[in-house]
């Protein structure tokens, strides 16, 4: 029989999972727009995630605006240094192999994250929660502030999502992921287009940085472990496929809190798992069509 | 001629240097340059990035460290197992990874390096954040005493030179030549009737013995394996030194890999700067010198001699 | 004889290092539709996608209406008033067809209006929700010329819009571009199916090797069929 505890550990860790999928959803996504676009992969992701995080907690700080400020100023900030990061850095190795732009995004994160720890320390920074409190459903107690993070994560992952499916935005970039140089021939810029779309999958870091910040320790290395993982997820997920990184960024969210409550010692290494038997069961990833890898 | 007149100062400086170098400054440039090499035989002959290297490495360390402290194997033993096994486990990286090209190569090698990493840090012989210590340095043979700094070093030495030497003749081999042209243009080695994943599985498994290899010395000469060798931290530095001497080219990552390990010995006191000192190189080398030191020497002797002869 | 609308002097292309176009020279004048003839890899489709500025480098002069669009980038060549249809249809697999028929926007006055298009092209009309990779060759084609009427570009390239089809669809294909002819569209075509150019052109001009060796009114094509087949080997 389940007892009364372990129903609470579940649905707890179930919660925790759910929230880490957040997190996992919106960074892939991002990446994988960015990917799908100009082919890089971009390794500074969780860095520019920390970077949000850091945006807001200095918004707070030194000029005392709050956490729903930050939410909207934070992801245009980093976006903005995404920008200048794919001006100074990303744009001279556009026409390379894609592993030079995978080692600049790499070397960026070298520095950007030693100039944090110079300024920072290595230590976590807390945030305040602006939603304190919470709320008991009877069979456990959810904190205000989580309960908003998952909707609000899941809002943004649709919007994204609508915009990319059902804009004509949207179609500009589907489009321009197949044959770049045809939806330029039709006289749309489609080199600032990719530096734009660079900008909005940064941007989207620096949310997920804000949204993380009240939940997670701020400190310089929170984006690097994470990093690890997004990649993971990408990989299952299928490399640029939109929906994809959503679903398994969730689904490896929840699963990996699951772990947690069967098989503590292995939590950690269940995404990892999945990977593999993922790239064995199905090589072009779980949510692309074998034509649409490359 | 001048080539092996070049060689034959080598040989005589490394057999001189431990006079005049602290010897573990030297066994750790020979340690990475063995691994700087087997990174080479990837990324600079077969076009693939293995983001995760440091696994074979820093797994090399501990299994080479076990065998010879709980094993109880002579030296030389304990290497050639741990070659093997990191060769075993090349083999099966490579059968989950080899099908996915480039860049997803990175990522997926990278997710699995973090995979062992966590992997050994809950098996119970690592001894988690503490680390195998006081490893013993066995005797060669079971009889040779190579436990001072100084024996240890020529024993090292002349383990590398082979190893550099196995992965000269690897890169000069037909197989070489396929591995190129797979890097090069896959789709074209395709048509001619090779299968590229195979190729890729064996350099892979060729490149992980190495770097287990380079792993198992580093443990003897520091008598210590932690989980830091496996760190993505370690992965980062191996490509930062292959790209920094030049890939592609034999010697390149070598000397990157000496200067890297000399400079870190320097830089250590700045400590964050370090890194930052760090990852500004490497952008510089990313963005202006993709050849690398020894590829742009190369690429300056080749215009001087094409401008003298024309 | 009225200025051209486009003067094309000793262009030369690359692809990477291999050089494609080795000069080439020749005009078209507002109104005319000329064809691009000649074996294949002469340089025909290059010569496009040069004036297109879809080639790794370029050099030489290319002047339209006025202006040098060596130096321009690719879409602000299409700004000033050229239409590219490719060789291989580029109709986006990710896209159906509404989207990718209304994908090229609108950039000067003088477009087709889509209700227009679709008067045109009929049988677009049905399949609009479909993706548009599913549509057959010709509807392809047809979808792929469509698209790039509703920009306001009076200048079309059109790179072998009969290859691959059935002999009854290249000949609507052929109705549809005399049509836009009568328009009053400017139309660079390259063909290789001679039968097919000579029905609607009014001058061929034969590339070999990445340059123009002969320039040939439709008439003196007639005249003179044994030379042209020579050029184009069959």
């Amino acid at each position: 029989m389940f007892d009364h505890i372990s129903m609470q550990l579940l649905l707890g860790q179930l919660l925790i999972g759910l929230i880490n999928g957040s997190f996992y959803a919106m960074l892939s996504l991002g990446l994988a727009i960015i990917f799908g676009l100009i082919h890089v992969v971009n390794f500074a992701h969780g860095a520019q995630y920390m970077l949000g995080a850091f945006v807001a907690l200095l918004l707070l700080n030194h000029l005392g605006i709050p956490y729903w400020g930050a939410l909207f100023i934070a992801p245009v900030v980093v976006g903005a240094f995404g920008l200048l990061m794919e001006q100074t850095i990303l744009k001279p190795l556009r026409h390379l192999d894609h592993l030079y732009s995978l080692l600049a995004t790499f070397a960026a994160v070298l520095i950007i994250e030693g100039l944090m720890r110079l300024e920072f320390g290595s230590t976590g920074l807390p945030y305040a929660s602006p939603l304190p409190g919470g709320v008991n459903l009877g069979f456990m107690f959810l904190p205000y502030y989580r309960g908003w993070v998952v909707v609000f994560s899941l809002a943004v992952c649709i919007a994204t999502w609508l915009l990319i499916e059902k804009t004509k935005l949207g179609a500009y970039l589907r489009a321009a992921n197949e044959r770049p140089e045809i939806v330029e021939s039709f006289g749309i810029n489609v080199p600032r287009m990719m530096s734009l779309t660079y900008a909005f999958g940064v941007g989207l870091a620096g949310l997920g940085g804000v949204l993380a910040a009240p939940i997670y320790q701020v400190s310089p290395s929170m984006g690097s472990n994470l990093m690890i993982v997004i990649f993971a997820v990408v990989v299952i997920g299928g490399m640029g496929s939109i929906l994809g990184a959503i679903l398994t960024g969730y689904l490896i969210g929840i699963v990996e809190g699951l772990t947690k409550v069967f098989y503590p010692e292995a939590s950690n290494l269940a995404i990892f798992v999945i990977m593999i038997v993922a790239l064995i069961l199905r090589p072009n990833g779980l949510f692309s069509s074998p034509e649409s890898s490359r | 001629m001048t080539r092996y007149l070049l060689l034959a100062a080598l040989a005589v400086a490394a057999v001189a240097a431990p006079f005049f170098v602290y010897p573990i400054l030297l066994m750790t440039i020979l340690c990475f340059m063995v691994f700087a090499s087997s990174f080479n035989l990837l990324l600079g002959y077969a076009g693939l990035l293995c983001f995760g290297h440091a696994m074979f490495f820093g797994t090399g360390a501990y299994i080479g460290g076990w065998l010879m402290k709980e094993g109880g194997l002579s030296i030389e033993l304990a290497f050639a197992a741990t070659t093997l096994a990191m060769a075993a486990l090349g083999w099966v990286v490579g059968l989950i990874s080899a099908r996915r090209g480039g860049i997803q190569f990175a990522m997926i090698t990278l997710a699995i390096s973090q995979f062992v990493y966590f992997l050994l840090l809950r098996a119970p012989f690592t001894h988690g954040e503490d680390g195998l210590q006081r490893i013993p340095r066995s005797d060669l043979f079971g009889v040779i005493d190579v436990s001072s700094n100084l024996s240890l070093y020529y024993l090292i030495l002349a383990i590398s030179v082979a190893a550099i030497w196995f992965f000269y003749r690897i890169v000069h081999s037909p197989f070489g030549e396929v591995l190129r042209a797979i890097r090069d243009n896959e789709g074209r080695v395709e048509s001619l009737g090779f299968v590229p994943e195979r190729f890729k599985i064996v350099a892979l498994t060729l490149s992980a013995g190495l770097a287990g290899l380079a792993g198992a010395m580093k443990a003897s000469v520091y008598q210590i394996a932690t989980l830091h060798d496996l760190s993505f931290h370690v992965s980062g530095t191996i490509i930062f030194m292959a790209l920094l001497g030049g890939l592609g080219t034999m010697a390149g990552p070598m000397v990157g890999a000496a200067l890297i390990v000399m400079l870190n010995d320097h830089l250590a006191q700045f400590g964050e700067w370090a890194l930052i000192i760090q990852g500004v190189v490497f952008l510089a080398v990313i963005l202006f010198f993709r050849r690398g030191l020894v590829g742009e020497l190369q690429a300056f002797v080749r215009r001087r001699a094409a401008r003298s002869a024309a | 004889m009225t200025e051209p609308l486009l003067t094309v002097q000793n262009l030369e292309a690359w692809y990477g290092e291999s050089k494609a176009l080795h000069g080439m020279d020749f005009t078209v004048q507002p109104g005319e539709l000329v064809t691009l003839i000649g074996r294949n890899g002469a340089g025909k489709s290059t010569t496009l996608r040069s004036i297109m500025g879809i080639v790794g480098k370029r050099t030489g002069s290319i002047r339209f209406d006025g202006q040098e669009l060596i130096g321009k980038r690719t879409y602000q060549i299409a700004r000033t008033g050229i239409a590219y249809c490719p060789e291989e249809r580029a109709i986006f697999a990710s896209l159906n067809v509404a989207e990718n028929l209304t994908l090229p926007p609108v950039l000067k006055a003088g477009g087709i209006a889509d209700s227009e298009l679709l008067r045109q092209f009929p049988n677009l009309q049905r399949r609009l929700k479909s993706q548009g990779t599913k549509l057959s060759g010709g509807e392809q084609q047809m979808l792929a010329i469509a698209r790039i009427l509703r920009t306001g570009a009076r200048f079309l390239l059109l790179d072998e819009p009969s290859e691959g089809l059935a002999p009854v669809v290249v000949k609507e294909i052929g109705e549809q571009i005399k049509r836009l002819k009568a328009q009053g569209f400017t139309i660079l075509l390259v063909e290789q199916n001679l039968s097919f150019a000579r029905k609607v052109a009014d001058r061929h001009v034969v590339v070999e090797n990445g340059k123009v060796v002969d320039t040939l009114t439709n008439s003196a094509l007639e005249a003179d069929m044994a030379r042209v087949k020579t050029y184009l080997g069959v």
